[in-house]
């Protein structure tokens, strides 16, 4: 009988299905964001309504940041042990005849998209719990005492583009996110034991991994035009 | 052809290894990568050096003893061959091969280019295996019958040699393909069933107490695989850990 409670496998499927979260999670999320480009009112509304409506607050962002949390925890222990394995290294390796770049630094692309998330809970969440849940208003208004004022959160997005430096930053690290899904996507499938359609899989991932973060370059990039 | 050898000498288990430089001449290309080994060790014997120290037994392709870390791959740049098979038509007069045991804390080097794999007997006795009645009543073979594309997958799986090249070649020294190799060849199988999910959670409980690393699917493996394992192998694998655990 097993011994151990989790074992390698265990641990790379849960790997996985934080990775199938995550991703999901980029699309919708990329879903809302493209509405700033077609319509500002619509954006607005929409992102009234996640940041108030308690199913998205309090069920759907806590699983969320639990599995940014467990997806890069796990991710940098695996790493850690998969280099314990083998503590003398070759002294002539040549790994490019048998993998892609991609498939071997997982651990550095995402931590870049680590950092970027970093910066990103500084840009927008930050900002956002001190608004709602430290000042206490939770109107979305950019005058809270004038309903007549509008939402705030086009505006707030749109600002943080104007700066070319943080553009430059955006851009950098969805390339990277890009690099991650490219291999991501594929892995998760096989991880849970997906193997039929596999290059299905590898095409739609390969897709999905290029269309997503594209359309938040895209995104970033529209609005630092704007100004 | 003249090649210039750079080997992986070391004395013992204990002792630290050093690469060390043989040049080599008069190889020819119908010659396999162990013959020039032996050409070499002749003449290390004449100059009263030590020989390199090297695994190999069948030299055909069938035992899974040679191994050999050649040029940076697992068993050499050729696809689908054994160390043993590899054929020096591979390589160009005047080129620098490096060779080397290997590498993975679970395979410790014993002697220059030998390493000790039986982290793999010790995976392969949790759960390798069938158990069936052999004391002369046996069934007649063809009183279960499997369906063609079952019983092609699972011979597939089967030829298996247990190289370790896998595990030589995965930049986490992940022993995956092969244990997952051994835990199909029974999945796919009637008579493997009745100790199914005991197989594959024994099986995988040694290989992590043996200390290989965590799979991250590069795929890898599967290229440097002398018997062309897939790794849709893994993926079963990993089902049939799942089943075993619900
Ligand atoms: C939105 C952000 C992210 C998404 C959508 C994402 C997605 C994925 C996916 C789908 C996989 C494949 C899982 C598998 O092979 O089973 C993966 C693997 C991995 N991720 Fe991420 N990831 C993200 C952020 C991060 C971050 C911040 C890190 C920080 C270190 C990270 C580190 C890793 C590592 C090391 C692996 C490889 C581990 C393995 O294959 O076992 N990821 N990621
Ligand atoms: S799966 Fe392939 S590389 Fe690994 S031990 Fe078996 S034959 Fe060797
Ligand atoms: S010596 Fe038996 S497989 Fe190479």
């Amino acid at each position: 009988m097993s011994k151990s409670k989790f074992t390698t496998i265990g641990r790379k499927i849960l790997m996985a299905l934080s990775g199938f979260f995550l991703m999901f999670f980029l699309l919708q999320h990329l879903t809302i964001n493209m509405l700033s480009v077609i319509s500002p009112d619509t954006f607005n509304e929409v992102s009234q309504f996640m940041g108030t409506n308690p199913v998205v607050q309090f069920a759907l962002q806590p699983v969320l940041i639990f599995a940014v949390f467990f997806h890069f925890i796990m991710g940098i222990v695996l790493e850690l042990q998969n280099r314990r394995a083998r503590t003398v290294k070759y002294a002539y390796n040549k790994p490019s005849a048998n993998s892609n770049w991609m498939s071997r630094n997982m651990i550095y692309s995402g931590l870049v998209v680590l950092a970027f998330l970093g910066l990103h809970f500084y840009d927008f969440w930050v900002h956002e719990i001190t608004e709602k849940y430290i000042d206490g208003d939770m109107t979305g208004l950019i005058d809270p005492n004038n309903p007549n004022s509008g939402y705030r959160y086009y505006d707030e997005l749109s600002e943080k583009f104007i700066d070319p430096i943080r553009v430059i930053i955006y851009i950098i690290s969805f390339v990277l996110l890009a690099l991650h899904l490219l291999h991501g996507f594929q892995s998760s499938f096989q991880s849970v034991g997906v193997s039929k359609g596999k290059n299905f899989i590898k095409k739609f991932g390969n897709a999905f991994a290029i269309v997503v973060p594209a359309g938040f370059i895209f995104i970033a990039i529209f609005h630092f035009l704007q100004h | 052809m003249n090649l210039t050898l750079k080997i992986w000498r070391q004395k013992d288990a204990k002792s630290p290894g050093k690469m060390v430089t043989y040049p080599i001449s008069n190889i020819e290309g119908h010659m396999s990568f162990l013959e020039m080994m032996d050409i070499l060790n002749d003449e290390l014997i004449e100059k009263g050096e030590e020989p390199v120290a090297f695994d190999h037994d069948c030299r055909e392709g069938i035992c899974g003893m040679c191994s050999m870390y050649i040029n940076g791959e697992a068993h050499g740049p050729d696809r689908k061959v054994t160390t043993c098979q590899l054929h020096m038509r591979m390589f160009k007069d005047g080129e620098t091969i490096h060779i080397e045991p290997f590498r993975a804390n679970s395979f410790p080097v014993l002697k220059d280019l030998m390493v000790d794999r039986s982290a793999f007997d010790r995976i392969q006795q949790a759960g390798g295996y069938i158990s069936v009645n052999t004391s002369g009543n046996t069934q007649d073979a063809n009183s279960l019958p499997i369906p063609k594309a079952d019983a092609d997958l699972a011979m597939d799986a089967a030829t298996c040699i247990g190289c370790g090249a896998c595990v030589a070649t995965c930049k986490n020294s992940s022993a995956m393909l092969f244990v997952s190799a051994k835990v199909s060849q029974y999945a796919l199988l009637p008579q493997g069933q009745v100790e199914a999910n005991d197989r594959v959670l024994n099986m995988v409980n040694q290989m992590d107490i043996e200390g290989f690393g965590n799979c991250t699917n590069t795929g890898a493996c599967e290229v440097e695989c002398p018997k062309g394992i897939s790794l849709d192998n893994i993926a079963r694998m990993n089902r049939e850990l799942m089943k075993a655990k619900v």
